[in-house]
């Protein structure tokens, strides 16, 4: 009977953290299993084919396409250089002499005898991927990639925008009701990661950017701030590759919500310790949340604990994810089998839950609360 | 695609387990034969699970089926694995399923002209269920270092080539061909496999295109879509489009190779399957038929219309980013918050609905508890099938299958103002289906919420599926045609009533319709209705029929004329008939204070909520 609910977002004291670090095309790994890595350490390294610039020799020169290969004065895979002649016409008795020079260094990669078209590769773009999270390479996935694990903890984030980034915890506010304000920021947060309360601002959001803060984790904040943030109105959740000069992740949603303590608890006990953070979200095919992955100082040999994938049982901790009641923590008291009239009529699967601060008791539909685990 | 097993023969089946898994939700049906008939028994649902740390969508089957099972006191699971066939009890004799969890289908389409192949191009990929995310055309404005940057950032799932009529030039389909090879496109979803590309341009170019796509893409080639200027055949790429998203996007939903070997039938898109069911009913009721179905990511409008030989004619679009839970937020993007909040009889500050909306973005599983939450909710949804509705209006010009004949100044001017094959007057039934509509508490909630979408004109019956089971019946209609149509009679389709609407506009409170209606067991009942006021009437029971004739004042008009009469045997139904003489060409609702305060009125005339909000 338990089967109507989703499981929450991870908050993990310990596990495993492994992450596949793979370059978008085959290249060479540059570290092998059993090394130690930071984050910012290079662990593989590829070249993306350059862009690609396509000259019209046929309307330029003024010939057939098929007249092309004839008028060309570099050979097809040659390297050139910005301003050098690729293909000129002779004219008549020398005069009216057409001709074309390369717009950018490159090399020749194709010239088409049906487009009369010259595709001019420019010089590979270099391209990197770092460790991401300090660990130990695990295993090495050649020519693509390594996989790093770690052990320590993970908060699992329900929304972010901005790239990979790392940095020292410290914390901004003094508790998880707290609003991350302007004034919370110092100049000694930058390049940290930084931890708000319940709500963040746009303008908290500025003074982050202005001080080189890497990332920036709270409870909520407003959907307009997000708008004026991005620049625009995001239609679908996929995030990650916005370019917003910070990394920002939500623990709990969209508007003023208080971070959960557990939340708040796993971060301020790790304050000052070395964190990585990734606001790259999708809901949709291939489900990605935004985290925060601190790894242990020591490499730590403690058990790991699976986290708890079970149902929804009597006892378990439940926080509400939906009005009337949204953001409180409780306890399952009841798990009713049979449907229940909710204020909207519906009829609806219901657990009733027990919040510890004022003992009240409440039915939420079981749609609307998402597990805690132990 | 399908699983090894033969599809049992059809005498041979008793008991049927049929689930959808759609983008949020999974929904088990349990079909058995009791006394010679073929009826629902019971349902189930869960979650989705493509979210970790599932990451399987045959969990959600097998949660949604273990529901079932408990809800009926049989087991069906042999641990996990749907038990087939019947045994001493347990288990079914057939296992069904349709999918929608491969989410949206992220493509690009080119053509040489942005206005001709380029907008045909555009046709044929969202007809498919695509969401376009670029248009590429020799005359786009852009220079082609721009076209290959764009290619490689936007990482499609699928490209669809077009460009030329057949016996056109070769060389500008090339220049395209060899810009996207350039571009050295990758794939989104993972690196097993090659970017799908579907080639439908001039047929004299496709050598060149294999020579050059080949070695990059998984090409397809098929016919034209534009084969001669004034002639569209947009089918063999809509059909490459739908083989290669079942091949790659759907096939990398996590657990999807499983489920397809659970059943000897293949996997059905949910749309597809839908489609298929009203089809059906539209033939066999000589009727035009308006579908819809509102799902989590997308929203799919089914339409069949009599074409130009009188035969019907079957449409379908998908719109792949409208949607009430993770393209929710789309809709507030695309429709403008001051859209939905029209519909919203209470004053709500921007920022809390935005907040709410992005919540229910970020948790797509979450259903309202208050009222308030509910209003909203119906007031998106009106939004997104509204804007489904002109997406599907837009699109269903005079394609009228292969063989589709345009002039050519109508084919020029198609995008500016080709008349959609749509006619409000002349739709028969609108027919809804998904959660906000199949679950709405009171079913004159989802009367109205498809009455303000569509707009309707003139006499127009209506009907939901009843916990939306259409995708499940479509696809057992494939194998069992007898089961599937036993249990959409009886169980699928419940028929709400009717919505009169007079054509017409005038000032509020002038006399707009006088209507009558009558039928066995109840005594007749007659209103006459002030322009801008709604009314709702009694009709007799959903398998009775009644009569309703109605007469317009004069200025208004019911299909037969400004000021004629119409009268109409009709189904009855559970809601009644909805008498709108709110207005129609244009509809117009009052704006400030008199809005919400002739909402509120509305409502109340047609009992719509427990309590005024």
């Amino acid at each position: 009977m338990a089967h109507a609910y989703l499981p929450g977002l991870r908050v993990t004291a310990r596990t495993a953290l492994r992450r596949e670090r793979r370059l978008p095309v085959k290249g060479s790994v540059l570290v092998k299993v059993g090394d130690a890595v930071g984050p910012q350490d290079v662990v593989a390294r590829s070249e993306l084919p350059g862009n690609v610039q396509t000259i019209h020799l046929a309307s330029r020169l003024d010939v057939d396409p098929g007249g092309v290969p004839e008028v060309l004065r570099k050979r097809v895979g040659s390297d050139v250089r910005a301003g050098e002649l690729l293909a000129e016409t002779q004219g008549l008795f020398g005069f009216a002499r057409r001709s074309v020079v390369a717009p950018a260094d490159g090399f020749i990669e194709s010239v088409s005898s049906v487009t009369g078209q010259l595709v001019l590769r420019e010089p590979a773009i270099p391209v990197e991927v770092n460790a991401y999270v300090r660990g130990i390479v695990v295993e090495v996935l050649p020519g693509e990639g390594v996989i790093v694990e770690a052990r320590g903890a993970l908060l699992q984030g329900i929304f972010g925008v901005g790239g990979e980034t790392w940095g020292a915890i410290a914390l901004a506010v003094d508790s998880p009701g707290a609003e991350l304000a302007p004034g919370c920021l110092r100049p000694e947060h930058r390049g940290h990661v930084v931890v708000g309360g319940a709500f963040v601002t746009h303008d908290a959001l500025m003074r982050a950017r202005e001080l080189g803060v890497a990332a920036v984790v709270a409870g909520g904040l407003d959907d307009l701030d997000l708008r004026r943030l991005l620049g625009r109105d995001l239609g679908v959740a996929i995030t990650g590759s916005e370019d917003v000069g910070l990394t920002l992740v939500l623990t709990e949603g969209f508007g003023r919500i208080r971070m959960s303590d557990r939340a708040w608890d796993l971060l301020g006990a790790r304050a000052g310790r070395l964190a990585s953070v990734s606001g790259a979200t999708q809901i949709r095919v291939g489900v990605l949340r935004p985290e925060v992955l601190i790894p242990e100082s020591d490499s730590g040999t403690a058990p790991v604990k699976r986290d708890a994938e079970e149902g929804l049982a009597l006892g378990s901790l439940v926080r509400v994810i939906r009005a009337p009641h949204f953001g409180r923590v409780g306890q399952v008291v009841e798990l009713p089998a049979e449907l229940r009239k909710l204020e909207t009529e519906a009829m609806a699967r219901v657990l009733v839950v027990a919040f510890p601060e004022d003992g009240a008791r409440v039915l939420v539909p079981r749609a609307n609360v998402e597990i805690i685990d132990l | 695609m399908s699983g090894l097993a033969p599809v049992p023969r059809p005498e041979d089946v008793h008991s049927i387990l049929a689930t959808d898994c759609g983008s949020t939700t999974t929904k088990a049906i349990l079909i058995e034969q009791r006394h010679g008939a073929y009826r629902l028994i019971a349902r189930g649902e869960a979650p989705t699970t493509v979210e970790a740390p599932f990451e399987d969508v045959t969990r959600g089957v097998l949660n949604a089926v273990r529901e079932v099972e408990e809800l009926v006191g049989r087991r069906l699971l042999d641990g996990d694995i749907i038990l087939t066939p019947m045994q001493q009890g347990a288990g079914v004799d057939l296992y069904v399923t349709t999918s929608s969890a491969g989410g949206g289908l992220q493509m690009m389409v080119s053509g040489l002209v942005l206005q001709m192949t380029g907008e045909s191009a555009q046709r044929a990929a969202l007809g498919a269920g695509a969401i376009v995310m670029d248009v590429i055309a020799l005359n786009d404005g852009r220079r082609p270092h721009e076209r290959i940057k764009l290619l490689r950032q936007l990482r499609p799932d699928m490209i669809l080539l077009s460009g030329g009529t057949d016996g056109g030039d070769v060389r500008r389909v090339a220049e395209i061909a060899e810009l996207l090879v350039a571009a050295g496109p990758t794939t989104r979803l993972g690196t097993g496999y090659q970017l799908p590309v579907v080639y439908a341009g001039n047929q004299d170019a496709a050598g060149v295109v294999r020579e050059l796509i080949e070695p990059h893409a998984a090409l397809k080639v098929v016919a034209n879509l534009r084969p001669a200027l004034e002639r569209e055949n947009l089918r063999p790429a809509r059909e490459a489009i739908h083989e290669l998203f079942m091949q790659h996007v759907m096939a990398h939903a996590p657990g999807y190779r499983q489920l397809t070997s659970w059943t000897p039938v293949p996997v059905m898109p949910t749309p597809a399957a839908v489609g298929l069911m009203i089809e059906r009913l539209a033939r066999r009721d000589h009727l035009s038929v308006l579908g819809v179905d509102i799902g989590g990511a997308t929203t799919d409008v089914f339409s069949v219309f009599p074409g130009s030989d009188g035969e019907p004619v079957f449409h379908r679009t998908v719109s792949a980013n409208l949607g009430m839970s993770y393209s929710i937020a789309n809709v507030m993007a695309e429709a403008g918050l001051e859209n939905i909040l029209r519909w919203v009889p209470f004053p709500v500050d921007e920022s809390t609905l935005r907040n709410q909306i992005r919540n229910k973005m970020i948790r797509p599983t979450t259903i309202p508890q208050i009222l308030e939450d509910l209003l909203i909710e119906q007031a998106i949804a009106r939004e997104a099938l509204r804007l489904a509705f002109e997406q599907h209006r837009a699109l269903a010009v005079g394609l009228k299958g292969v063989q589709q004949e345009r002039t050519i100044s109508e084919a020029l001017h198609q995008s500016a103002g080709g008349a959609s094959v749509v006619d409000l007057l002349e739709v028969g039934l609108v027919v809804g289906s998904g959660g906000v509509l199949s679950h709405a508490p009171r079913r004159v909630q989802a009367a109205l919420m498809m009455v303000d979408a569509f707009l309707p004109e003139g006499l127009t019956l209506l009907a939901v599926d009843s916990i939306f089971m259409a995708p499940q019946l479509g696809v057992l209609s494939t194998v069992h045609e007898q089961a599937a149509s036993e249990v959409f009679d009886h169980d699928c389709l419940v028929r709400l009533g009717a919505v009169l609407a007079p054509i017409g506009t005038g000032r509020p409170g002038q006399a707009c319709v006088t209507v009558e209606v009558s039928g066995p067991d109840m005594a007749p009942v007659s209103r006459r209705v002030s322009f801008g006021e709604m009314a709702l009437l009694p009709l007799p029971p959903a398998g009775a029929f009644g009569r309703v004739s109605a007469v317009p004042e004069r200025g208004f008009d019911l299909g037969a004329g400004r000021g004629r009469p119409v009268s109409a045997r009709i189904p009855g139904g559970s809601v009644g008939l909805i008498v709108d003489a709110r207005g129609r060409r244009p509809f117009e609702l009052p704006v400030a204070a008199a809005r919400i305060e002739r909402l509120r009125a509305w409502h109340r005339t047609l009992a719509l909520y427990p309590r005024e909000v």
